[in-house]
């Protein structure tokens, strides 16, 4: 099996989201970057594949030297080599197409990723490479098993989860119940060490022409301070919810 | 020229979501100037959509399309785009549409936005508002193709009714060959979703084992509120990860959100913050939650929950 992880490089999770250029681009300033959380479901679902069943793992991303780091990281965590295709990622479609490039070439037929980035939220560069390349795929996967060339895949959907059947090649985009949270993995010294020594490969690309551009960015509008209610006159907090904010 | 919705259904009858973008997808076609079509699959309610906007409405009624299939289900909408000559179409957001809209866009070669909470700002350039980075801010997103796929998100536009005469008329695609098999479904039955709240109970920690959620589930089920926790809570196994909200959980957009002994990680709160309402109960008066919410109550959730479920079922009883 030869296991292809897309890896998205994203701001922390605690991080402070603040825009530049007339609110234009997002301000890395001061931003520490991590392995989106999604994506890192998907990264330990193949490292157990690697250890269990023999699998060969490539982490791939596509973005410029400033993703090095986050790929350097999922080698850490026990991937086998990695490849950065040098481009701006411009919106899903290109980096969709680019990713269906580095699949061809590598025959990879199992193709694990998270479910959205938590930075641009787009949802859509697992499903799209599926298309792309016409393989067989299953968002918001909670389950994975691979028994030869078979796959028994579970995904959530609205208030339960579904079973399902396919063969490989096979692309997963996964959540939380992929793994478990406790089951994901800090790199120790001994493998950030061998991590220099593990291939990381560039590629160059025709960086194809996005479908979509962000103009824009806004923030959150700062909001009215919260109204108390007294913890021994909670008939007033019904009351507020009827009468001024009408949810109940 | 059209505007083509794709209004999901369940055993025969339309979800929430499908009149919701219905409502969104009239006016999508009143600012572009065109009628609106509307797609439905194996739904015996069609005629419900007329009274949304629907000046045409697509039925396919065949067994073979139960239960979904993305690759199937895209496909079936990219020749109902093309039998149309589209320029938009709308899906929804909830976990099949977010699982096939992406797919449908690849299939018409079309730009796609995600996560869209509002009505086009402009058409030409067509320009819509998401959300991103996890609900801590919004992008205007120009989608540069000739033909558009949006996925609006849940609860942005409300239900709109705006009654016209429609027709319904059936429509027979081709289906595509698909190898990825549904074996077996498991839906929680009798309960409230996340994703269908209107209202959602939600506790945290504060609530210091899983034997005291008794209380939470009697608050929801007073409320017809969905029930959901924090990330420590899953974790700890208290409660399911399928009720575990916030940035790496499932997200919240319910009118109304009620944080019980949650302190408001910021994790949390990228989560739940495009709900309408927040209601925070906290023993806390510096939990970061009350810099979030519209309510607050400090106090301490086994007092103050008792009373407030009590008081509740006075207001039902009285409003009933």
């Amino acid at each position: 099996m030869k296991i292809l992880v897309c890896i998205s490089h994203v701001p922390d999770t605690t991080s402070k989201i603040n825009f530049t250029e007339n609110d234009s681009k997002f301000d890395s300033n001061g931003v520490q970057f991590v392995i989106n959380p999604y994506d890192e479901f998907a990264l330990t679902r193949a490292m157990w594949f690697k250890e269990k069943q023999g699998a060969t793992v490539t982490v791939a991303t596509v973005g410029n030297a400033t993703t090095e780091p986050t790929l350097r990281k999922a080698l850490a965590i026990g991937a086998d080599d990695a490849i950065r295709v040098n481009t701006e990622a411009l919106d899903g479609f290109t980096v969709a197409k680019e990713l269906a490039e580095v699949v061809k070439n590598g025959g990879y037929n199992l193709v694990l990723a998270g479910k959205e980035s938590i930075d641009y939220n787009g949802g859509m560069v697992p499903a799209i490479l599926a298309s792309l390349l016409d393989f067989n795929f299953v968002n918001a996967c909670i389950g994975l098993e691979i028994e030869g060339e078979k796959a028994t895949i579970s995904r959530e959907i609205d208030g339960g989860k579904e079973m399902l059947e396919a063969n490989l090649p096979l692309i997963i985009a996964g959540q939380k119940g992929l793994v478990e949270e406790k089951d994901l993995r800090i790199p120790n010294m001994r493998g950030i060490m061998m991590a220099r020594q593990k291939p990381l490969t560039i590629v160059e690309s025709s960086n194809g022409n996005a479908k979509t551009a962000i103009v824009s960015f806004e923030k959150q509008a700062a909001k009215s301070a919260c109204k108390l209610v007294d913890a021994d006159n909670v008939g007033e907090l019904i009351n507020l919810l009827h009468n001024e904010a009408k949810v109940i | 020229m059209s505007v083509l919705v794709f209004a999901e259904s369940s055993e025969g009858k339309l979800k929430k979501t499908a009149l919701e973008v219905t409502s969104y997808g009239k006016k999508v076609a009143e600012q572009m100037g065109t009628n609106l079509v509307v797609l439905t699959i194996n739904s015996n309610e069609a005629s419900i959509l007329y009274n949304y906007g629907a000046e045409k409405v697509l039925t396919i009624t065949n067994k073979a399309l139960n239960p979904f299939n993305a690759k199937i289900y895209a496909n079936i909408v990219k020749q109902a785009a093309e039998k149309e000559s589209a320029k938009v179409v709308i899906i929804d957001s909830n976990a099949n549409g977010l699982y096939f809209a992406p797919m449908v866009s690849a299939n018409l070669n079309a730009g796609f936005a995600s996560n869209v909470i509002a009505l086009p700002s402009s058409t030409a350039p067509f320009t819509v508002k998401r959300k991103t980075f996890s609900n801590k801010a919004f992008n205007n997103t120009q989608i540069l193709t000739d033909v558009k796929v949006i996925a609006l998100a849940k609860n942005a536009y409300g239900l709109v009714e705006n009654k016209v005469s429609g027709t319904t008329e059936e429509f027979s695609p081709v289906l595509v060959e698909s190898n990825l098999v549904s074996t077996s479904i498991e839906q929680t039955s009798g309960k409230v979703t996340i994703a269908d709240a209107d209202i959602v109970v939600s506790a945290g920690r504060g609530l210091k084992g899983p034997e005291n959620w008794g209380m939470i589930e009697e608050l929801a089920s007073v409320l017809g509120a969905a029930t959901a926790c924090s990330k420590p809570v899953s974790d700890l196994g208290w409660r399911p990860h399928s009720e575990h909200v916030g940035q790496t959980g499932k997200p919240v957009s319910s009118n109304l959100y009620i944080a019980i002994g949650i302190s408001g990680a910021i994790q949390h709160l990228a989560g739940v913050n495009s709900s309408k309402v927040k209601v925070v109960i906290n023993t806390d008066p510096e939990a970061p939650f009350f810099k979030a919410a519209d309510y607050g109550i400090v106090g301490d959730a086994f007092e103050v929950i008792p009373k407030l479920i009590e008081k509740l079922k006075e207001f039902k009883a009285n409003n009933a």
